[in-house]
């Protein structure tokens, strides 16, 4: 068999159905096995980039590995952004490039670069395959890695002369000997114990949970312990949905633009219970001033996120699922008391509100809380980077798990729409939105050809305010509002040193984004008033196909509440709430 | 506090190990003092052993890091620990002359170095020991004109308990 059949069969055995991805010269090999297996579907992204996003959105919302192959050289190097957000989020892929022939390896041959060097660093792991008798256990150990203990990308490199190779007596290897690698699964019930006791002798207890309950499924689990314990409990971005946003006792997203609710919780706890989380400093903003005066349990499958950030008092390692299940056995059931009112009235004290009747401008909040209320309730609601972003996770309306997928570490502008499309392709029949911003969408809208052609329905929404938001909102808080390349309406006809929006602005935004949903042969609208919000909203989501619905948002707005970076929740702006 | 570690990395030797390793050190901008890497007594079972100066904190974490290789089945900061033998070696060369022979037999006598190719201007001689001797011995040979030396970098093995 030939190493390019081999690794067609390799795949299949894992259970990959779909593959995201580019051809180039050295993996024809591989593309001549898939033209004649009707078992996998390729989608034909419009750059490496994309497909290995698109990859990546298909991992986050089906649960499964997601698979990109590319071609050496620039395919391979397109895809360091995707890796490095998909390790910065611990999503499993598996990244296939192809390489020069092992005999022209370090001779700057035709499209070679060093790609396990490239990607050693933002991998969980990564394989050059010199020899085609290594080919099926290298496939075998890269899935297994990629999806078990805390997920990750793994990338590997495999030269043209390997495709080609044969190799005699090919069976596809039925388990890994890894020595190195044993992550731990069951937690040390001695700790789980101190927890359990832990819990039942705070006054002030608070949960605090991410993307690893998703990673573990341990939703469920996570629900009991809270039915049985009635803790509050603050979710971050990557984990949004794993409790459905009316829960009672959930005070919302804590950090940088989260809730009041939940920081003040933050702040006041006396017993912070981090599960499946990295301390990260968007959550901690002061690292020395967190929490300060809580007891802290950190629980994670990965021993090198405990103490990395913040040293835990009762550290767990182990799987989230697992762990939740033994604590909710061990923990005693706790009454709703003064802390649960305490948390509550900040709750209600603070919500999060927009007023979109005082504007004659749509409000990107409005656009949003519309989104929620005429989308179907199982829909997949992807973002890209930046305010929107913000806005999508503080004023959607979270109900289940692998429904709200965000570029959460790595920030990563351009996520959005290719994300949506791998989404799109690994659940269909879902509803999968995207929200973006006119700066993010146009970092990968060469991924609107492969949805409109492959017929794969991402309805892109475009919160159009011709800024890049974010950026501009700290120009505006804390550099005197010097507007400096944020502006996307910005022509030469400008005056040198803008500081926001101006009588002679230019008018035309460029490019027309209705006028593009056109040339890619999709549908698209715009909205530019309040009053129209709802109906181009309806019409977009009832569209079958892929559609851009895009609302001219007002162009100065900001997201709140926010503490500022390094800072404390006594230095937050609160915004409209004050 | 930035001190001296001595971390010994337990690996399978496969490709790019020490690379991932010293990429770890490097993208965190952590210098090494020493690295060795050899085979050990078992097939493919290699042990890596670092000297860095860092924090514990920070050296904390990089062994946590290690720890997280794929390739890595054990990191051990030997350093506060003293139920280790720790050596290193050194091959040096040093400039005779007729006055400063007789002084330069007498040290490395002292210290149980030995010649391994001597000639009527110059002498080459190996030395294994703590580092702290291997240190005292490079000091006091200095007036006599080094003319080149090869250190092994630190390696250490853990003591019968």
């Amino acid at each position: 068999m030939k190493g390019a059949e081999i690794l067609i069969d390799a795949l299949i055995n894992e259970g990959v159905d779909t593959i995201f991805g580019y051809p180039g010269g050295v993996v024809i090999p591989i593309f001549d096995v898939l033209y004649r297996t009707d078992k996998i579907r390729f989608i034909l992204t419009r750059h490496e980039q994309g497909a290995t996003h698109a990859a990546d959105g298909y991992a986050r919302a089906t649960g499964k590995v997601g698979v990109c192959l590319v071609t050496s050289g620039p395919g391979a190097t397109n895809t360091i952004t995707g890796i490095a957000n998909a390790r910065m989020d611990s999503i499993p892929i598996v990244v296939i490039s192809g390489q020069v022939d092992t005999a022209n390896i370090g001779t700057d041959a035709f499209q070679e670069t060093d790609m396990i060097g490239l990607t050693r660093s933002i991998t969980k792991h990564n394989y050059l395959v010199k020899s085609v008798e290594e080919l099926p256990i290298v496939l075998k150990e890269a899935f297994y890695i990629a999806r078990t203990g805390r997920p990750g990308p793994v990338a590997i490199d495999i030269p043209v002369n390997v495709s080609n190779a044969q190799l005699k007596n090919y069976q596809y290897p039925s388990e890994v000997s890894l020595p190195g690698y044993k992550p731990v699964t069951n937690g040390n019930p001695k700790q789980i114990e101190k927890l359990a006791q832990a819990i039942k002798t705070a006054k002030k207890p608070l949960l605090y949970t991410g993307g690893g309950i998703i990673s573990a499924n341990a939703e469920p689990e996570l629900l009991a312990l809270l039915n049985k314990t009635n803790i509050p409990i603050v979710i971050t971005l990557m984990g949004l949905g794993s409790i459905p946003y009316d829960y009672p006792t959930f005070l919302g997203m804590p950090g940088m633009h989260g809730t009041m609710a939940a920081n003040l919780a933050l702040n006041e706890c006396d017993l912070l219970i981090g599960i499946g989380v990295r301390f990260d400093d968007r959550i901690t903003g002061k690292r020395e001033q967190f929490a300060r005066q809580a007891t802290v349990a950190h629980i994670d499958i990965d021993p090198a996120e405990i103490g990395k950030v913040i040293k835990p008092h009762i550290p767990v390692v182990g799987d989230a699922k697992k762990i939740l299940s033994e604590l909710v056995k061990k923990v005693s059931p706790r009454p709703k008391d003064e802390w649960n009112e305490r948390t509550l009235a900040w709750k209600n004290q603070y919500p999060m509100t927009y007023d979109q009747n005082a504007e004659e401008a749509i409000l990107p909040q409005y656009v949003i809380d519309r989104v929620s209320a005429l989308a179907d309730p199982d829909a997949i609601l992807v973002t890209d980077v930046g305010q929107h972003q913000m806005w999508a996770a503080q004023y959607y309306r979270h109900r289940k798990p692998r429904s709200f997928i965000s570029s959460g570490g790595l920030g990563t502008m351009g996520f959005g729409l290719p994300a949506a499309m791998g989404a799109a392709v690994g659940r269909p029949g879902h509803t999968v939105i995207t929200i973006s911003g006119d700066g993010s969408i146009q970092m990968n809208i060469q991924e609107l050809a492969t949805c409109s052609i492959n017929k794969i329905p991402v309805k892109v929404i475009i919160l159009n305010n011709s800024y890049l938001g974010m950026v501009r909102q700290w120009q505006e808080l804390f550099w005197d509002e010097h507007y400096s390349q944020t502006c996307l309406k910005r022509s030469p006809d400008c005056p040198p040193q803008c500081t926001g929006p101006r009588k002679d602005c230019p008018s035309v935004y460029i490019p027309d984004f209705v006028k593009l949903a056109e040339a890619n042969r999709i549908y698209g609208y715009r909205a530019t008033k309040p009053e129209e919000v709802d109906d181009v909203l309806k019409q977009g989501l009832s569209q079958p196909g892929p559609v851009i619905m895009e609302f001219v948002v007002k162009s100065i707005e900001n997201v709140y509440p926010m503490i500022p970076s390094g800072k404390t929740i006594s230095d937050v702006i609160p915004g409209r709430q004050s | 506090m930035i001190e001296k570690h001595t971390i010994i990395v337990t690996v399978v030797n496969r490709v790019g190990i020490l690379a991932r390793i010293t990429g770890l050190l490097a993208q965190r901008g952590y210098n090494i003092e020493s690295a060795i890497a050899a085979p050990t007594e078992e097939k493919d079972i290699y042990k890596i052993i670092l000297v860095v100066k860092e924090t514990s904190e920070n050296i904390e974490q990089i062994t946590k890091q290690l720890n997280k290789l794929i390739d890595t089945i054990k990191v051990t900061d030997i350093s506060h620990k003293d139920n280790y033998i720790v050596r290193e070696y050194i091959i040096l060369k040093v400039g005779l002359t007729p006055r400063t022979r007789a002084e330069v037999l007498d040290l490395m006598r002292v210290f149980g170095a030995k010649p391994i190719d001597l000639a009527t201007d110059h002498l080459i001689m190996e030395l294994a020991g703590h580092v702290r001797k291997i240190d005292r011995f490079i000091e006091l040979l200095k007036p006599f004109g080094i003319e080149e030396y090869v250190r092994s970098g630190e390696f250490a093995m853990t003591e019968y308990n």
